[in-house]
């Protein structure tokens, strides 16, 4: 069985205001191309865990392997480079630079890893953004567009360097059932089309459903 | 492996975003560079044309005979006291010439000196000025006046006459102004000069001297050599003091010692004879870094608040920034770039204020008696000034930016995110 993410016996306490267990034990893998969804009432701890594969998040203990690497202790710079160039990460609230043109928000990623000229950056931005049916934006300031479109802006974000798994922390939670709907016709192609692997967090009963697999937590642990 | 296309390109859209909060800061680094510039410009002008005033008219070295008692009395040449104390009450200074002994010899050895740029013999004499029947006390000085005016800025300070007109002229005296004044002389008159011992001469003015220091200009005037040697009824060795210029002034008290050993004359080098014109120059050195660097570290602390307001405003963009794979040191050079493009911009803005204030300064009108070739205030212009300007610029800028930004540089990201 070919493995995007496993992780090992997860744990993390915090420590203030007092000692809390939030996550427990967590073991569990996404395999490649898979599309799974993890569901959870709130503070069940699902974004914490979701902090922690993004390697945003390094105080636990237990081991996270992206590529059947293990990215657990290495140092900060590396982790900032394995965020940029494997992990594409979209928030429930759109987090664009809102100063920035939405090309240059898609192209930023890109031009970070500056493993492309500006040409093919730009290029590679614009397919992302065709492919999002959203090319009319791309000189429209950030802070111009309605939120259904910040949230593709921020998924073509996510893709523009191929990752080799796209984390969504209810990247569906402030939309309209239809803008919703939009999005998870999006990552199905992507899973579809281009064999992404995806691992969304989501309170939507009927989104969860359509993913291929649905990762229950209750009270830090996985239950299923 | 940093990418400044892209650091340097979000810098500077934070900067274009926030213009005003940019100007405002580097504003404050333009103000205070070019209070630095304009400052020391007009300062070390100052200390320039004040040195110029007294050390261009003191030689670098001064030869001359003081009257002083002699270091052994007779006392002690006499054996039968050798092992006694003895005290000697009232010593009176040792009977001497004023004439330096062998001063030809002297003056002939120094020029073959090649530290030596030129030495310059002088007589001095006191003299009365006769105007009707007031007598004027003062000094007639003796010189070899084309030497003098190669050899020091003595010729600046000749106003209503040439050294040539004093060359030329057997009986013609540079008239101190001072005195000229009192006695309502002009040139091309006659005065009446008479010795200690009496003797009267009549001396034709050529010229007047003025230096600027009053009781200088009082007392003192200038002949030939030849002319006051006559006068004195002296030989034509008959020399009180010879001047010594130097082709590099920091051997002056060296070879000061040397002289004064071999040829048993007292010589007082520069350096002694300066030592308190110094301290006002280094205190006019310091007000001015005094003031300069208050002034930058007000403008530090513009910049310090400014960045500290941009990245509380910026939290967000920060979180994204390393989200999406930007390193804390990406981070912090994005705002320390955004504190050195304030600190160049108003730096540099600073140098050229600060230059075209000196223009100003340099142009106003400033005309005193006292300083006959000076008519507008001094200013020195040095590249070296506005090397440090800049570099104070962006030191200033570069301590302010360090402490936000190595602030930016550790906000954790999931903190922002998760917006507890
Ligand atoms: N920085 C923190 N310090 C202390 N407790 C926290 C902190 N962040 C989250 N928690 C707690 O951890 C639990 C899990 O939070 P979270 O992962 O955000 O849950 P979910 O995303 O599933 O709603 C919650 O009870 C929350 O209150
Ligand atoms: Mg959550």
């Amino acid at each position: 069985m070919e493995y995007v993410l496993e992780t090992k016996d997860i744990n993390k306490h915090f420590y203030k205001p007092k000692d809390f267990h939030v996550l427990k034990d967590i073991s569990f893998a996404v395999r490649v191309g898979e599309f799974a969804s993890i569901m959870g009432k709130s503070g069940s701890g699902k974004s914490t865990l979701l902090y922690i594969l993004s390697t945003m998040d390094t105080e636990y203990t237990g081991e996270l392997y992206l590529n059947h690497e293990l990215v657990t202790g290495r140092h900060h710079n590396e982790l900032s480079r394995m965020r940029n160039k494997h992990i594409g990460f979209v928030f429930q609230f759109h987090y664009l630079l809102s100063e920035f043109t939405v090309l240059e928000n898609v192209m930023l990623p890109a031009k970070k890893l500056n493993e492309k000229s500006h040409t093919a950056i730009e290029r590679d931005a614009m397919q992302k953004l065709e492919m999002l049916k959203i090319d009319y934006l791309a000189h429209q300031r950030a802070s111009r567009i309605s939120g259904g479109e910040k949230q593709r802006v921020a998924i073509a974000r996510a893709l523009i360097n191929n990752p080799v798994i796209l984390m969504g922390d209810e990247p569906t939670g402030n939309l309209d059932s239809h803008n919703a709907d939009n999005v998870f016709h999006i990552f199905k192609k992507l899973k579809e089309e281009e064999g992404l692997s995806l691992l969304i967090v989501t309170h939507d009963e009927d989104f969860a459903k359509r993913t291929d697999r649905i990762i229950q937590m209750e009270d830090g642990r996985i239950i299923s | 492996m940093i990418n400044w296309s892209v650091i340097l390109n979000i810098a500077k859209t934070h900067l274009v975003t926030k213009m005003k909060s940019t100007a405002t800061a580097a504003l404050g680094v333009t103000f205070g560079i070019g209070a630095y510039i304009t400052m020391i410009s007009f300062m070390t002008g100052l200390n320039d044309m004040l040195d110029g005033l007294v050390l261009n008219q003191t030689p670098h070295i001064h030869l001359y005979n003081e009257i002083e008692p002699s270091e052994t009395q007779p006392i002690s040449l006499y054996d039968e006291f050798e092992n006694s104390m003895n005290v000697v009450h009232s010593i009176r200074p040792r009977q001497i010439q004023k004439k330096i002994h062998n001063a030809l010899p002297i003056l002939n050895y120094l020029k073959q000196d090649k530290d030596v740029k030129g030495a310059t013999p002088q007589l001095q004499a006191q003299i009365f000025y006769l105007s009707g029947s007031i007598e004027l006390s003062g000094a007639l000085i003796g010189i070899n006046v084309m030497e003098e005016t190669r050899l020091s800025s003595m010729g600046d300070y000749i106003v209503n006459g040439t050294p040539e007109a004093l060359k030329n002229t057997d009986n013609g005296i540079l008239l101190g102004s001072g005195l000229a004044e009192k006695m309502s002389l002009s040139v091309g008159d006659r005065v009446q000069i008479s010795t200690v011992g009496g003797a009267i001469f009549p001396l034709k003015i050529v010229g007047f001297y003025q230096s600027g220091v009053a009781t200088v200009d009082n007392s003192q005037s200038f002949a030939n050599l030849k002319t006051v040697q006559r006068i004195m009824g002296e030989a034509q060795n008959y020399i009180t003091d010879i001047n010594i210029r130097l082709n590099d002034i920091s051997l002056a008290p060296t070879l000061a010692k040397r002289l004064q050993k071999q040829f048993m004359v007292k010589a007082t080098d520069i350096n002694e004879a300066n030592a308190q014109f110094e301290t006002g120059s280094n205190i006019r050195n310091l007000i001015t870094y005094a003031v300069s660097i208050t002034l930058l570290i007000v403008a530090g602390f513009g910049i310090y608040n400014i960045l500290n307001m941009l990245i509380y405003e910026k939290m967000k963009d920060i979180a994204i920034l390393k989200a999406i794979g930007f390193s804390g040191l990406d981070v912090q050079l994005i705002f320390m770039s955004q504190a050195m493009i304030i600190g160049l911009v108003g730096g540099g803005l600073g140098l050229i204020i600060g230059y075209v204030l000196s223009r100003v300064i340099d142009n106003l009108a400033f005309e005193t008696s006292a300083l006959p070739t000076i008519t507008t205030y001094p200013v020195s212009y040095n590249l070296g000034y506005y090397v440090v300007g800049l570099v104070f610029a962006l030191l200033s800028t570069f301590v302010a930016g360090w402490l936000p930004s190595a602030k930016a540089r550790r906000i954790d990201p999931v903190i922002i995110i998760r917006g507890t």
